[in-house]
């Protein structure tokens, strides 16, 4: 209803709209609130690549050519991200999980809480490569 | 003075129909798929570790093997729900042209399951040795 009037005649008032993103300070709280939204829908696509090791596995030729990928400095800053991805929207979920209790609301544990789970993924995704390198043998 | 041409209160009317057209169904298989994902998600990833470096014909006996084979379905299943639900509250959020947004709720179903289905096949395939 762009185009109604007001009763005498004149244009409609320009009534201020809703505080939108960029009206507010970036906060912690805000940021990891977005981040779980994005991780959410990388992770989504991020399924493919598990179809598809998954299905890889069936034969040799299939598995070469998902490990080539893997292998690949592409690959590996692809998974690598990935693996970051699902820590930190699990991490997320987690803390999401907390607040449907009805806990965790408060300012310092809010502010905890967003801390921790940036924290928390950036220290297990590193823990699980060094993991992951060392029983692929190192290099390879 | 005509008659109401129902008798339902307003608040009978309108209950159940947000933006998705139904209830708070999807909120609750959300949550129940995401307390499902977490261990799930930690369990598929130790398996992951467990089978790398390795060759395709020991990640196949593996992957295949009852208990993986069965961890691996129950994480495809629980995150391939979870993720279609988040997606469809991500396109309801942003999407406001109805045409598109019925596409783009369509397409959304049509990935996940696609996913979920292609990957309980390959794990199914292993296990049954086919």
């Amino acid at each position: 209803m762009a185009e109604t009037r007001s009763l005498d005649g004149r244009a409609p008032a320009q009534r201020p709209l809703s505080p939108h993103l960029q009206i507010y300070r970036p906060m912690l709280t805000m940021m990891m609130s977005i981040v779980h939204r994005i991780t959410g829908a990388a992770n989504y696509f991020g399924t493919i690549l598990l179809a598809w090791w998954i299905n890889a596995a069936a034969g040799p030729s299939g598995y070469a050519r998902f490990q080539w990928f893997a292998g690949s400095w592409i690959g590996r800053i692809i998974l690598f991200g990935y693996t970051w991805s699902v820590i930190h929207h699990m991490l997320g979920g987690i803390r999401h999980l907390i607040w449907d209790s009805g806990r965790g609301f408060g300012a310092n544990e809010r502010e905890w809480l967003a801390a921790a789970n940036l924290i928390g993924s950036i220290a297990i995704t590193i823990i699980l490569w060094v993991i992951g390198l060392l029983a692929m043998g190192g290099s390879q | 003075m005509t008659a109401p041409r129902h008798i339902r209160t307003p608040l009978a009317r309108v209950r159940g129909f947000g933006a998705a057209r139904s209830g708070t169904d999807t909120f609750w298989h959300q949550r129940v798929t995401a307390v499902a994902s977490v261990p799930l998600t930690i369990a598929a990833i130790v398996i992951m570790i467990m089978l790398l470096g390795r060759n395709q014909a020991a990640v196949a006996q593996i992957l295949g093997s009852p208990l993986v084979a069965i961890i691996m379905l129950l994480f495809v299943v629980s995150i391939t729900a979870h993720m279609r639900i988040g997606m469809q509250v991500i396109i309801e959020d942003y999407v406001h042209h109805d045409p598109l947004k019925l596409v783009l709720l369509v397409s959304n179903s049509f990935f996940a399951i696609i996913v979920g289905l292609t990957s309980v096949y390959g794990l199914l395939k292993l296990s049954f040795g086919l």
